[in-house]
């Protein structure tokens, strides 16, 4: 399946922005691991900017980004969100709530702690009411989403954006399911070239297991492998090379994603 | 879109246990929901509870995805023959050519609520015993269903509310079209927890009654329980008279507002709309329609006007949520199910519990069954955030 990507967004421990972003992921200038700064969303209404979680930011925050990259109207472009977490913050106060004599759930928590509430918020924000999806596949998460998208962009021959984020847990799931860092990442793709297109992506879902690829830089690796969301970085890797090259992606234990980055 | 085929369906939830238990209660038009009961849950509501899950284990090899939520997702696989007919799909297609799309909107949660109980009074850690990857994680539903029948073909987890195995279906159709896979095992499974009883009380959406849609009187949902699933595969290209088919599916976003519909039904016009053109079938084509008719005041109201204004006062509607209760992540499986029972018997199941229909609803709302040719159902499933999906359902030749 051919996508064509026209536009990234990325917010991530020390990588803020695409742009910023690229000369560390070429290797060409210094990665240092430093909090990811995720900022408060223009996009919404002040009475639901205020509701959102850190999770529903950080997928704006990225969306927005790479439909500005794309020169694309978000309010008719489907999307694919994919988190292996969704909101932590959440889920915790919630359980803990739930342990308590009171059981005092609060409803915005309530709301806010579905899967989906990054895709609602998006959809409210760029009043768009294309097609959404929102997917889980733990460590797999983001060639799940990958794979949808492309299956998307190929059947319906529409343009998808493909919004991938997760952030740590608080205590004490952060001891049972360790997630290093809140990373966002957004990939606007279309099913033929247009004037803002730089690359295409052959993606095909192999099975068996295979060497996924990593990253050179050891820091970036670790972040790789410790984010679900970040397995993305190799791919983000090759589009910042702006070479051809092909990105191995685990998807489970006994299938991988195989897909070649061609620039253009 | 391509019709694709339904051979082989499964479902369970408290008013049914197997499809003949599923279709009597229809024909009876009974309903499993009971006086909340569960666990420690001290609410004045009513459930839809599955009996027996806490005497039974999930097989042996897959004791770390031991909870609730799995043993109930396992349940359902034994149920109608599924797993052997998937079996035979296996040797049919391989195992790496069989998807599995499964939608839940919060998986074995239940097993962390209780492991949020047993903190470490000191450390604060959580139990040993608890399994992360396999229980609470969202996905451990889909990738419970995979290794239970040994699929490995792609997998994962649609989670948006309560349209999520609404959703599966467009997932799987895409996956399939694109070549991705040659069939492919999709469902729901959400199982009670006290996130969803005490969530939804904390909006003001729970009734103290047997839930009402469309009643006058309604006040909200009762949750439930279920599972249900459906093997999809390519159809005969030669038509066989009587193959149950998923014609077409229609997805859109209300872009409104988190937890309350667009008051004009906007999101939902437009994903049946979309259902319909998939279909390549006008309004009129349309049988019955399984109302999403979840029985809360604001959602009532905006989906009547939706279906009103495209299928106007004639076309036979009802709720199955009095029967089943609200399934949440599993209310889109078991209703396309429950669309595909009204075809095979040719029956429009009126709504339980409703008495009075409230008179700023239009639709032509059903309170007794009807014997009738039924050869195509739209089934709808919305959920917060807007997330809205129709299904088209109906039998060949």
């Amino acid at each position: 399946m051919r996508v064509f990507v026209e536009g990234i967004g990325l917010l991530g421990p020390g990588l803020n922005g695409w742009q910023a972003s690229r000369p560390l992921l070429r290797g060409e200038a210094a990665y240092a691991n430093i909090p990811t700064v995720v900022p408060a969303s223009e996009l919404l209404p002040p009475a639901e900017r205020r509701r959102t979680s850190l999770s529903a930011k950080l997928a704006l925050g990225v969306g927005h980004a790479a439909f500005v990259h794309a020169g694309r109207n978000a309010a008719t472009t489907a999307t694919v969100f994919t988190s292996s977490t969704s909101d932590t913050e959440n889920l915790h106060h919630i359980c803990t709530a739930l342990a308590s004599m009171e059981r005092e759930v609060s409803p915005t928590r309530f709301h806010n702690s579905v899967h989906n509430a990054p895709a609602g918020y998006w959809s409210i924000a760029t009043r768009s009411h294309a097609l959404s999806s929102s997917l889980c596949c733990h460590d797999a998460s983001f060639a799940a989403g990958l794979l949808d998208a492309a299956a998307f962009v190929a059947v319906d021959g529409k343009p998808v954006a493909l919004i991938t984020h997760d952030q740590p847990y608080p205590e004490p799931l952060q001891t049972v399911r360790p997630i290093s860092a809140s990373f966002g990442m957004a990939l606007v793709m279309a099913p033929q070239t247009t004037d803002h297109v730089f690359a295409t992506l052959d993606i095909n879902f192999v099975p068996g297991n295979a060497n996924v690829t990593r990253m050179m830089n050891s820091a970036l690796d670790t972040l790789r492998a410790t984010v679900p969301s970040a397995r993305c970085l190799p791919l983000l890797a090759a589009l910042a090379h702006a070479a051809t090259a092909i990105v191995i992606l685990a998807f489970g234990e006994k299938s991988h994603l195989h897909v070649v980055v061609t620039p253009c | 879109m391509q019709p694709l085929a339904i051979n082989h369906f499964s479902i369970v939830n408290s008013v049914g246990v197997g499809s003949a238990a599923m279709t009597h209660a229809l024909r009876a038009k009974q309903s499993g929901l009971t006086p909340c009961n569960f666990e420690t849950v001290s609410l004045d509501t009513w459930i839809g509870q599955v009996a027996g899950l806490n005497d039974i284990r999930v097989r042996s090899d897959l004791n770390a995805y031991d909870c609730r939520n799995n043993r109930l997702a396992q349940m359902g696989l034994e149920l109608d023959g599924f797993a052997v007919a998937v079996a035979a799909a296996r040797e049919k297609y391989g195992a790496e050519r069989i998807g599995v799309f499964m939608g839940t909107s919060t998986s074995g949660i239940l097993q962390t609520e209780l492991a949020y109980r047993r903190r470490d009074p000191y450390t604060g850690n959580l139990p040993k015993d608890f399994c992360y990857a396999e229980t609470q994680n969202t996905f451990s539903l889909a990738d419970f269903v995979q290794r239970y029948l040994y699929l490995t073909g792609p997998a994962f987890v649609v989670s948006s509310a309560c349209s999520s195995s609404a959703k599966v279906f467009g997932h799987a159709a895409r996956m399939m079209e694109a070549g991705v896979c040659d069939a492919a095992v999709i469902g729901g499974v959400d199982s009670l927890c006290l996130t969803t009883l005490y969530g939804f009380n904390s909006l003001g959406l729970i009734s103290h009654a047997p839930c009402r849609p469309y009643d006058i009187d309604r006040d909200g949902i009762s949750i439930g329980e279920g599972a249900g699933y459906v093997l999809l595969e390519k159809k005969c290209k030669q038509p066989v008279t009587g193959t149950m088919l998923l014609l077409g599916v229609g997805e859109s976003c209300d872009a409104y507002h988190m937890s309350t519909p667009h008051p004009e039904g906007m999101g939902a016009k437009l994903a049946m709309q979309q259902a319909l053109d998939a279909a390549g079938l006008a309004s009129t084509d349309i049988d019955y329609i399984n109302l999403h008719g979840t029985a809360t005041k604001a959602n009532d109201a905006s989906e009547d006007k939706a279906v009103y204004e495209l299928f106007g006062p004639a076309t036979p509607t009802s709720s199955t949520k009095g029967s089943t209760g609200h399934l949440l992540g599993a209310a889109g499986i078991t209703e396309a199910i429950i669309a595909i029972l009204a075809i095979k018997q040719d029956l429009l199941p009126g709504g339980i519990h409703t008495e009075n229909i409230d008179p700023d609803l239009h639709s032509n709302y059903l309170l007794n069954n009807r014997d009738a040719r039924v050869k195509r159902v739209l089934s709808n499933s919305f959920g917060f955030g807007g997330s809205n999906c129709s299904l088209v359902l109906g039998v060949d030749g």
